[in-house]
């Protein structure tokens, strides 16, 4: 025998349903009165700093069916690179950005978006520079454990050649899995894909 | 956190992803087309990970945690048997995590979700809403009232019931932290039947799920008590940075 080591398991995860609408964005499924507002509708609570886009896009499954009942959250820093957090030690974030969003998606296509900033660069813990990401968590019906990837920009070439995450992919060619394109109209596009061809890289962070 | 404490917390902890359930787990159907394929990417933490929204108590309403009332007319209230459900949330190191928001659905007393895609035929009920959130405590204690919820008939299999669950979201203070799971009832017969807990092959970890009566807790006369404990991913903590040896 040995001494125990005393750490706990963490919770396990379960499936998020097909109603986590009704706990997370409850205004949205037809259930007023209880909350004020849904949170995470909205990313700005004022003027804020830096590029303003859209992040749209659409989850799919392994049959190329779009996802209606997937909710999708996302996070951030701001156009400097500051996370709107009291566990970034690097000073204060834009007031006016709050850097997690969540969408329930479209009732008809099932798309999410996001009216957000272009965030700056953060570093990593070796101190390199990632290049400018969105974090995304995926849960739905169907999905036993909330899914983590990152939306990188395709417009930041040189950034993402030196991004200590994205060089260090064995298969370099499902690097645009993760890269979101510019839509021409101030807006990006990500579309993930849970499985096929073209799955997402998925992160186990 | 002080600097001093900063300066301490490594990166967190990987998930033991054989303590969670398989992502693809064929007699849960939908999963068969929605779990990833590839092995996932793993990475330590960056700060993308370590940090994470923040909820304060000021955005909570009064009736936020108690689902008998916040969706009820004025003077009546949601029916079922009267529950409240309360439990700590700690990291692995067993701390309590403050100020983290839990978000919580369910099915009504009669297993019936308020939602247009909902097909089962048990009744709706007019003062049940059925969603609740409420905010950690400094010591990581939550509570919320409620009515225990029906289980519920879902297409799967020919003839699958759900246990009577409650949902949770949860965020603690870093994004990697973020976990959506379900409790359940201490004693319900359907547990062994669900291809959903199924998907968890750890016995230690389906009972980890599973929330007992708790009479010390119990409103006499009023509403019994379940206490449902849950552990989110801790950092881990050391006094040794990693830097090149003689510097
Ligand atoms: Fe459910």
């Amino acid at each position: 025998m040995v001494q125990p080591l005393d750490i706990l398991k963490e919770t396990s995860s379960q499936t998020a349903g097909p109603y986590v609408h009704i706990g997370c964005t409850p205004n949205i499924t037809g259930i007023h009165g209880i909350y004020d507002a849904d949170l995470g509708a909205s990313m700005k609570t004022g003027p804020v700093k830096g590029q303003e886009i859209t992040l749209t896009g659409t989850v799919y499954d392994g049959m190329g069916a779009a996802l209606k009942d997937a909710m999708v959250e996302i996070w951030q820093a701001d156009a400097a690179g500051i996370y709107p957090s009291a566990q970034d030690p690097r000073g204060s974030a834009d007031p006016n950005f709050t850097g997690w969003g969540r969408s329930a998606g479209d009732m008809q296509t099932g798309a999410y978006r996001f009216e957000t900033v272009k965030p700056g660069r953060v570093p990593f813990p070796d101190g390199r520079m990632q290049a400018p990401h969105v974090t995304f968590w995926i849960v739905a019906r169907g999905i036993n454990i909330g899914l983590h990837t990152r939306a990188y920009f395709a417009d930041e070439p040189e950034a993402n050649a030196e991004d200590p995450i994205l060089t260090r992919i064995e298969h370099q060619s499902r690097i645009p899995t993760l890269l979101a394109e510019p839509d021409g109209s101030g807006g990006y596009r990500f579309d993930i894909h849970l499985q096929g061809p073209n799955e997402t890289v998925f992160f186990d962070i | 956190m002080s600097n001093a404490d900063k300066a301490r917390a490594g990166g967190y902890i990987p998930r033991d992803r054989g303590w969670h359930p398989a992502p693809f787990h064929p007699p849960y159907k939908t999963s068969v087309k929605r779990a990833p394929q590839a092995a996932l990417l793993s990475f330590p933490s960056t700060l993308s990970e370590e940090t994470g929204p923040v909820f304060g108590h000021t955005m909570l309403g009064p009736l936020d945690n108690d689902l008998i009332l916040n969706f009820a007319a004025p003077g009546e209230a949601a029916i079922g048997p009267r529950i409240i459900v309360h439990g700590r949330v700690r990291d692995e190191a067993g701390r309590g995590v403050a100020g983290a928001l839990l978000e919580v659905w369910q099915a009504n007393a009669g297993g019936r979700y308020r939602h247009k895609k909902e097909s089962y035929l048990a009744a709706l009920d007019p003062n049940f809403g059925g969603c609740g959130r409420v905010i950690t405590d400094a010591d990581g204690r939550y509570e919320f009232r409620t009515v225990m919820p029906g289980p519920y008939p879902w297409p799967n299999g020919m003839n699958d019931w759900r246990p009577a669950h409650i949902h949770f979201s949860l965020f603690g203070a870093g994004f990697a932290q973020r976990l959506i799971t379900q409790m359940y009832f201490e004693g319900d017969p359907l547990i062994a039947h669900c291809p959903i807990i199924g998907s968890i092959s750890d016995p230690a970890a389906v009972g980890a799920l599973v929330a007992p009566l708790d009479m010390a807790r119990t409103v006499p006369m009023d509403a019994r008590a379940y206490k449902f404990d849950i552990t989110l991913r801790g950092r881990r903590q050391t006094a040794f940075e990693n830097r090149p040896e003689g510097l």
